[in-house]
């Protein structure tokens, strides 16, 4: 992978707060690139720092190898599809695509073409006399997509992609968004705070948590291998046992339950996915764990079983639903999992 | 509901105390009775009397003057720091600045007045300018005046115009300059003009501030009015008034409809 | 950066001229002692004119008129502007735009005007008087107009609009589903809104009174053309001071006492307004 855009060591301070510490990242051509975060991660300054929107106080911001930390946005090969798609009230949705070109000095027989290159690319042929309070949401949505790819950056910026959409447009959305990423070959760099959206779209997700990252990697990987508590916790609600490493194993004390498995040393927590555990109907010895069912919800596809162990500790137990009905509030049950889906955490 | 009844009825009597003087002095403009506020049946003279008194013709046409270069100036200087205190963040002294633009909302007219008065007599013996006082002392305070309430409508303005829009502007390769040409100006135009009218109808309503700072060539209409009341009430000032209602009335209808608020 | 000085650099230069320095100016002169030449003071570091103030039951009184004139304006636009603002909140959203239109086109329509108004109303052989007469039921002409009576209408027909402003907005702001909850936790209308609409709304009747308050508190027009010629009020003392008398430094001593005496409802003033 050739690195399009590198951060080294980017720092930036707004007042007493870090909002990034020292963050280094590498995103590679045509790569479909997504910031996960809470709010206050640092992951929206990040964004508008790449857009020039905000100056780091240090580090360097490299594009093909060109530290760009001090050019102006308007002197950048980048664009930004903004939250809010900043539409501008006053202009139709041809003038509103044909701002770039305008700026660049484009001729008028090439702009004409682009901009309806670029309407037909997002399905909104015919638009071009609208103004933007007569479009939908998901259409305004589209021409501030046509008005940043209009541009041809080398490297887009989505901020929030599909948080202003209704739950029913944003599955269809995020596939158009793939289709044309492919189709332009331009590098997608996404900012959201929902994980599911961050996992779905992107070939590489980073999580950001006070201006560091947490974790970077393909999703599968850190959905499966979270390297830390918080990253476990983060990404779709995992158990999070707290405990002691020893030889090949990990005792949890609170829970008085013994995982075995390949357990560094240096482990301080497992995580252990509800889709991980079954309940069996006997077992003993490490990997298995006894418990009261406290309350079972339906799910549609599973159920998920909340099973208290004693000592304060509940885990949560995905149940499918071809695993028979699952057991009743308050009965006794036995948990188990393989050593391979045990989870160390090293922080 | 009677308390409905209630609220209803308050409302349509605080609208009529508000209203009626108003009409009232409209309708006996057009009364031939040489006192005022008494029906003699109807007649024009009043508003041919009116138009004979060069004194008010030449104030009024002052006073227009003055109010036009006021505003202008209003929104130049409320424009630019309405725009600061929207847009620029917290630039050094941003607090001074700000309490420094409000000042003339909140301060009494006999104090803004007299203090502005002050200023000319000293700007005068230190710099020889002005060279007494009269119409530009009274635009110079009154464009002062304006440029607090300007620079009030403008932050409000800005404020509730998606920032990124500038961002977006940039993002596409505009310059500040170019993005404040093709985007924020035409965003705020409709406020800018809003802007324009209060501080002109501000100016126009004056007498207080101008009385202080202006000079023996410098009467303004409402100078020249407040003479006048003051010795008494002429059917002349229920023309005056009838003609600035219906003008005002006039000028309001076009404000409303450029101000009109767009959807989206 | 450039782009930002040429913007602020033209507006802190005016701003410096004609707002900082003339504050400046009027402390400095309300320091000076009065001369009989042109300009009538000699620059000093007198405080004369501000021990007059305190010594002369003429000045205090001033401000005791002012205090208590704007405070009975202040207070009575608030009671007639409330109900009012409450009438508009409700009205249809169609409507309101008609009523706020109604309540604020006298403003623009000019205040002497409206004062001339009042005056032809008010006076001997006024409108009221007139009607009076006609009905019968006076036969000598009441005497109104330089009255306090008078003067206080005036200023509440001046001041009214800028009183209902900011009620009818915290009324509009009001969550409707809170006048529900209380409703259904068992509040009838007037405990509802005695318990949720007044206090909900307390900070904006507060504003709404500064609002009014704080420029009655200088006013010279209407008491000078509608009140008795016994209303000394601050505004119209300083007025005096300064085209009558040529004392100069006394009439910057009462401008600058008068601000002092505003800095607290001014102060006051902006916090309500900065609240969200």
């Amino acid at each position: 992978m050739t690195a399009l855009l590198r951060a080294e060591a980017i720092t930036k301070r707004f007042g007493p707060t870090l909002a990034l510490d020292a963050l280094d990242l590498e995103i590679g051509q045509g790569e479909f690139f997504a910031l996960l975060g809470g709010s206050g991660s640092g992951k929206s300054t990040l964004l508008r720092i790449i857009a020039g929107f905000e100056t780091p106080d240090s580090g360097r911001l490299l594009l093909d190898g060109t530290d760009i930390a001090a050019t102006p946005p308007w002197a950048r090969p980048v664009n930004m599809m903004f939250q809010s798609y900043a539409l501008f009230p006053h202009m139709s949705v041809a003038d509103n695509v044909a701002y770039g070109l305008r700026r660049a000095g484009a001729p008028k027989a090439e702009a004409a073409s682009r901009i309806a290159t670029a309407l037909a690319m997002v399905g909104l042929s015919g638009f071009e006399r609208r103004r933007p309070h007569e479009l939908s949401g998901g259409q305004k949505q589209r021409v501030a997509l046509a008005r940043s790819l209009v541009m041809r950056p080398r490297l887009l910026l989505l901020d929030e992609p599909l948080g202003a959409l209704d739950a029913g447009l944003r599955e269809r959305t995020g596939f158009e968004l793939r289709a044309l990423q492919r189709e332009t070959g331009a590098a997608f760099v996404m900012v959201t705070h929902d994980q599911e959206e961050a996992l779905a779209l992107a070939d590489r997700v980073a999580l950001l948590d006070g201006g560091r990252i947490a974790q970077v990697g393909p999703p599968r990987e850190i959905y499966e291998r979270p390297a830390s508590r918080f990253v476990a916790r983060f990404l779709g609600a995992a158990n999070v046992l707290e405990g002691r490493a020893a030889q090949d194993r990990f005792d949890c004390p609170d829970a008085g339950i013994t995982c075995a498995g390949a357990i560094p040393a240096d482990t301080v927590a497992i995580a252990l996915r509800p889709e991980r555990i079954r309940i069996a109907a006997a077992g003993e010895g490490p990997n298995t764990a006894r418990g009261i069912v406290q309350d079972v919800a339906f799910r549609g596809d599973d159920s998920l079983v909340l099973v208290d162990l004693g000592g304060g500790t509940t885990l949560r137990v995905a149940h499918p639903e071809e695993g028979g009905p699952p057991p009743a509030r308050g009965a006794a049950v036995t948990l188990a999992w393989e050593a391979a889906d045990v989870v160390p955490l090293a922080s | 509901m009677t308390r409905g009844r209630f609220v209803r009825a308050a409302l349509a009597a605080g609208l009529l105390f508000l209203w009626l003087p108003i009409l009232l002095l409209v309708v006996y403009a057009f009364s031939a009775d040489r006192i005022p506020f008494q029906w003699g049946g109807f007649s024009l003279r009043w508003f041919s009397a009116l138009a004979a008194n060069e004194r008010l013709v030449e104030a009024a046409l002052l006073s227009l003057r003055i109010a036009a270069g006021a505003a202008t100036l209003a929104v130049l200087i409320g424009g630019a720091a309405g725009w600061a205190l929207a847009r620029f963040g917290p630039f050094r002294g941003r607090a001074v600045f700000g309490a420094l633009i409000g000042a003339p909302l909140v301060l009494p007219e006999v104090v803004t007045g007299l203090s502005l008065l002050l200023l000319f007599v000293a700007l005068e013996t230190a710099t020889g300018w002005p060279q007494g006082r009269g119409a530009l002392t009274v635009l110079f305070a009154h464009a002062t005046l304006g440029a607090a309430f300007v620079a009030v409508v403008i932050q409000a303005r800005l404020a509730e115009t998606d920032r990124s829009l500038e961002e977006a502007a940039m993002d596409l390769g505009a310059t500040p300059f170019t993005a404040f040409r093709t985007v924020t100006l035409p965003l705020i135009a409709p406020a800018l003009t809003a802007g324009w009218l209060l501080a002109f109808t501000l100016s126009l309503d004056d007498v207080v501030i101008a009385s202080f700072v202006s000079g023996p060539a410098g009467t303004t209409l409402p100078m020249a009015l407040f003479a006048m009341l003051r010795l008494g009430l002429t059917p002349e000032v229920n023309a005056l008034g009838a003609v600035i209602v219906l003008g005002v009335g006039a000028m309001l209808a076009v404000a409303a409809l450029l101000l009109r608020p767009r959807r989206g | 950066m450039r782009n930002r000085l040429a913007v602020l650099l033209p507006a802190w230069a005016w701003l410096l001229i004609f707002v900082a320095a003339p504050a400046g100016i009027l402390g400095a002169i309300a320091l000076a002692e009065a001369d009989p030449g042109v300009p009538p003071f000699r620059l000093a570091w007198s405080t004369a004119g501000f021990a007059m103030l305190v010594a002369d039951d003429y000045y205090l009184g001033a401000f005791l008129t002012a205090l208590r004139v704007a405070a009975t304006t202040a207070g009575l636009c608030l009671a007639i502007a409330y109900p009012m603002a409450m009438g508009i909140a409700r009205a249809r959203p169609d409507r309101r735009v008609l009523l706020l239109a109604l309540l604020m086109l006298p403003f623009w329509t000019g205040f002497l005007l409206r004062v001339g108004a009042w005056i032809g109303l008010l006076r001997d052989e006024g409108w009221i008087n007139g009607l009076l007469q006609g009905l019968g039921i006076t036969d000598a002409p009441l005497p109104m107009l330089y009255t306090e009576g008078a003067m206080l209408v005036g200023m509440v027909h001046a001041y009214l609009p800028f009183a209902v402003l900011p009620l009818f907005a915290a009324l509009l702001r009001l969550d409707p589903t809170l006048l529900e909850a209380a409703a259904d936790l068992g509040a009838r209308p007037a405990i509802a809104f005695l318990t949720v609409t007044l206090p909900a709304t307390a900070p904006a009747a507060a504003a709404a009174f500064l609002l009014v308050f704080i420029p009655a508190a200088g006013e010279f027009v209407i008491p000078e053309l509608m009140g008795p010629s016994e209303a000394n009020l601050v505004g119209r003392v300083l007025w005096q001071e300064f085209f009558q008398n040529r004392d100069w430094p006394v009439a910057a001593a009462l401008a600058v006492a008068l601000l002092v005496l505003l800095l607290v409802p001014i102060r006051l003033f902006q916090r309500l307004e900065a609240r969200p």
